[in-house]
């Protein structure tokens, strides 16, 4: 295996390859349908009316949208200090925790104007301690990232059925979860807001958090790229040597890049929590942690292709869940092997297409080289 | 599959016409980008030749060895081998060819025997046991036929580094090459392994095999080979009979003008201790001294030449000095700031005792290859108030920093935009020099300022440091290219095993006392055998 050849013109590389490699998923997945008897490019048109085609799609998929920002960010940031944080659904878990206590503690005393940083701090502050436990581990001790934030996902699942179970729930019933908040410690949905301003849509999840999503993609990347921090935690994500040679202290940058990392991946919690389910309650999470690291790896770890590959990813939940729906023999299950190959092809198998790609490229940039050079010349068709 | 190393597989010609070239390049073309790598090269060796191949760095030549190992496929041209056309897609392609490949880094598993790092690849079958025994014979009859002896069943780690290059002679000949291509082969060599080096290439030839020698070396080329071609921007200017030309000529072939002779040498204005090194030690976990008490005094307006074998604690040194690795033991005086083991000081604050540093490895420490130029520009510095608004790096600054650096030290192409990686190495080197230099420091480290550098730009380095040291700065000049240590400095110090083991002025040098203080035979000690094991 090599390295993606560096000749190829940047909007192929960042833009084409994953397309092409989206329209493979696509294609192995149509195969799939067909296998199973039902008309693919059929199934194709559901997905895409069912995730835009109208008003309460469209909310759905920005809301599951909103959700792969925080965690393909969380992703993504820890990848240019050289670390793989596959910790998010843990630290999102937390996160929400941190973001319910809060309310739970003061949503009878403060207003929502002072509920609302508390949150985003809670999230913050909950999903950056739930990642700092790891990177110290790391940073101190060597052990390695990917196992400890892996392993840190099962202990947060397991501290928050104990919690629900036996300290949280709201007394007097079946389901481990906590008592409403008030209205004070909810985020308002969008079609509150749109109905605020007289326009009338379907009510959707969708809420206020995405609003901090798309905040929080501005503040990354001016992080990473224009504040000596980010010039140090890049540093030592391409060349440690280099970093310690120029004064940067590794160990500092691990601990502050991973905790950063759970902090965006805690916001998880403020979107399901404070935003949509007003309520602690279990596995709010659904895997969008691990989703964010596909997000990641498909937007380049760049602010701006997590956003992209984060609409597709919301277009795939909200599409596929429709599909599912609509089309009683594909299956849930079947949806998420769709879901599974969008994200093996442009996630594991990002780089399969780059060869191919290349020499057809070469093959183009010479072909108009030659006709660029015999046209004005050739008059007898020479080759 | 090993016997046939004689020449009977000669191929048959018609009369009348010449014997076909060993090796036979045609019109061989490869582009990179909007880059020329290779342009329309044609060359061809006589079996049975050594023939050198120089040029500057860029110039192509690496390329060229590239395509016909098979790492790279050329846009068009032909090889033949034994005048027959040969498609070379993968350096498998290569070896079945009879195409061997010294590597200018080893590629040896260190934790493996020479036995069987020679016959890995070349396995012949599932069980190893038949394999052994038959890469034993041949390893045998290879030492005996060529000089080539290494102990077959020694570790790859526990072996100088002479013995590791032999291992790779050996691995090309233990499938069959009989044209063997040696990449810069004596960059870590001393003198005197160098000098076996080149007795084994002739044994070689003398049976036959043909050996091409890429190197920058012109002095090595003029003792060895036969015949040389010479590149220079990817194309080949120049193929001389090594009778007929001079290292004059074939330098300035390579560069396409003539060389101003050597640095100029002011008077001497040598002024108090700049940097006070006192019973300096390093050990590793294993207990190992890396550096064993050494003591020195640099002084402001002298450069305070390191010579010494690559791996014998200057590496060590220049980090312990620079902050990057603590010391276990001594001290170390800076500007009035005592540094030891208790009062440790880290490489920024070495930096802001003005003592800056030019890594050895400027790929690897010196700069991130992944940053823009204008990033690397300031790589130590990135907290300078210069380069920082309250919040956000000043980029407009930074930019005009590194616009100046690159003017002022010639940096081609002078674009902070371009990554640092696609700098060649030369242009990489006079920045990280720019960027160090730029501060006026009281002491400077620099580390083998000139590896892999081209010829111009090695001059223009020469001179920088030379101006600098005039101007009142203390360098400490580590390389292990004894001329580079004759040329610039003042004072030489030798090391050997993390001991220095000698100290001459530069006036009284001699050149073989120093190759043979570098490997401590001048004291009849054989340490080489004494080496701790890890």
């Amino acid at each position: 295996m090599s390295a993606p050849p560096a000749e190829l013109p940047r909007w192929i590389d960042i833009g084409l390859i994953p397309v092409i490699n989206i329209c493979l998923a696509l294609l192995v997945s149509g195969l799939i349908i067909l296998a199973i008897g039902e008309n693919p490019w059929d199934a194709l048109v559901i997905m895409v009316r069912g995730a835009l085609g109208y008003g309460e799609g469209v909310g759905y998929t920005l809301y599951y949208t909103t959700n792969f920002i925080f965690t393909g960010l969380a992703v993504a940031i820890a990848f240019h200090a050289g670390l793989f944080n596959i910790g998010g659904e843990g630290q999102a878990y937390i996160g929400g925790l941190g973001v319910g206590l809060v309310m739970l503690a003061f949503d009878s005393y403060l207003p929502f104007v002072l509920l609302l940083p508390l949150g985003i701090l809670a999230g913050a502050l909950f999903g950056a301690a739930w990642a700092a436990i790891p990177a110290w581990l790391q940073a101190y001790r060597g052990s390695h990232v990917v196992i400890t934030t892996i392993m840190f996902n099962f202990i947060a699942a397991a501290v928050m059925v104990y919690l629900m179970v036996n300290v949280l729930i709201k007394p007097g019933q079946m389901s481990p979860e906590s008592r409403e908040f008030t209205e004070a410690g909810q985020l308002p949905f969008i079609h509150e807001m749109l109905a605020g301003i007289g326009i009338t849509v379907t009510p959707t999840p969708l809420n206020l958090s995405i609003v901090w999503a798309l905040i929080c993609c501005v503040g990354v990347w001016a992080f990473i790229w224009r504040t000596r921090w980010g010039y140090e935690l890049r540093a030592v994500g391409h060349n440690e040597a280099a970093a310690v040679y120029a004064g940067v202290r590794p160990r500092h940058i691990v601990v502050a890049a991973m905790c950063i990392s759970g902090a965006l991946a805690g916001f998880v919690g403020f979107n399901e929590i404070m935003g949509v389910h007003h309520r602690l309650l279990l596995n709010f999470t659904a895997g969008y942690g691990f989703t964010g690291i596909a997000v990641s790896l498909m937007g380049r770890n760049h602010p701006v292709g997590v956003v992209l590959a984060s609409l597709l990813f919301g277009v795939l939940y909200q599409g596929g869940a429709e599909l599912a729906f609509e089309v009683p023999t594909i299956t849930r299950e079947l949806v998420v092997t769709i879901q599974g190959l969008v994200i093996l092809f442009s996630g594991a198998l990002a780089y399969m297409s780059t060869p191919w790609v290349t020499r057809l490229y070469r093959l183009f940039v010479g072909w108009r080289a030659d006709t660029a050079a015999t046209a004005p010349t050739t008059t007898t068709g020479e080759a | 599959m090993v016997t046939k190393i004689g020449g009977e597989d000669a191929v048959v010609t018609p009369e009348g016409e010449p014997p076909p070239a060993a090796i036979e390049l045609r019109g061989i073309n490869k582009t990179f980008g909007t880059v020329r790598a290779n342009n329309d090269v044609s060359m061809a060796v006589r079996a049975g030749a050594i023939h050198g191949i120089v040029g500057e760095n860029g110039a192509g030549k690496s390329t060229l060895m590239s395509i016909l190992y098979g790492f790279y496929s050329a846009d068009s041209g032909v090889i033949r081998v034994g005048g027959k056309p040969v498609a070379i897609r993968s350096p498998n392609d290569a070896i079945a060819a009879g195409i061997g490949m010294v590597h200018q880094h080893f590629m040896l598993v260190d934790n493996f025997t020479v036995l069987e790092n020679v016959m890995m690849g070349a396995e012949s079958g599932p069980l190893l046991r038949e394999s052994i025994q038959k890469a034993r014979g041949a390893l045998i009859n290879l030492a005996e036929e060529y000089g080539l002896h290494v102990d077959p069943d020694a570790v790859i780690a526990d072996l100088p580094v002479g013995a590791l290059q032999r291992v790779e002679i050996l691995k090309a000949l233990y499938r069959d090459a009989r044209i063997l291509i040696l990449d810069e082969p004596t960059g870590v060599l001393t003198p005197q392994e160098a000098v076996q080096l080149f007795r084994i290439l002739s044994a070689l030839k003398e049976r036959g095999v043909t050996v091409i020698l890429i190197t920058h070396k012109l002095g090595e080329v003029m003792a060895i080979t036969d015949s040389v071609s010479v590149m220079r921007r990817g194309q080949m200017v120049a193929e001389r009979a090594t009778a007929e030309t001079s290292a004059e000529e074939l330098a300035e072939l390579m560069v396409g003008r003539k060389l101003k002779a050597g640095v100029s040498r002011q008077t001497k204005n040598v002024g108090d201790p700049a940097l006070i090194v006192e019973g300096l030690s390093l050990r590793d976990r294993y207990g190992v001294a890396r550096i064993d008490d050494i003591g020195f005094e640099l002084r402001a307006g002298e450069i305070l030449g390191i010579a010494g074998v690559s791996g014998n604690g200057q590496s060590e040194l220049l980090e312990v000095l620079s902050g990057i690795t603590p010391m276990t033991a001594g001290r170390i005086v800076v500007e009035g700031r005592e540094v030891n083991v208790a009062k440790p000081a880290r490489p920024d604050e070495m930096r802001a005792l003005r003592l800056a540093h030019v890594p050895e490895d400027r790929q690897r420490r010196g700069m991130v290859t992944a940053f823009t130029a204008r990033e690397s520009s300031i790589l130590g510095y990135q907290r300078d108030s210069a380069f920082n608004g309250p919040l956000f790096m000043d980029y407009a600054a930074i930019d005009g920093h590194c616009r100046d650096l690159m003017e002022r030290f010639d940096v081609r192409p002078p674009l902070p935009d371009i990554v640092s990686s696609k700098m060649s190495g030369g242009n990489q080197q006079k920045l990280i020099l720019a960027r160090e230099i730029d501060r006026d420091p009281k002491v400077l480290l620099v580390g083998q300022p000139t590896r892999g550098v081209d010829i111009g730009a090695i001059e223009f380095i020469h001179q920088q440091l030379c101006d600098l040291r005039d101007r009142g700065c203390a360098i400490l000049l580590v390389s292990v290219e004894l001329d580079e240590i004759l040329a610039l400095s003042d004072r030489i110090l030798v090391m050997f095993e993390g001991r220095i083991v000698g100290e001459t002025p530069v006036e009284e040098a001699d050149r073989s006392l120093l190759g043979l203080m570098m490997t401590n035979a001048h004291q009849g000690a054989t340490s080489a055998n004494t080496e701790p094991v890890a």
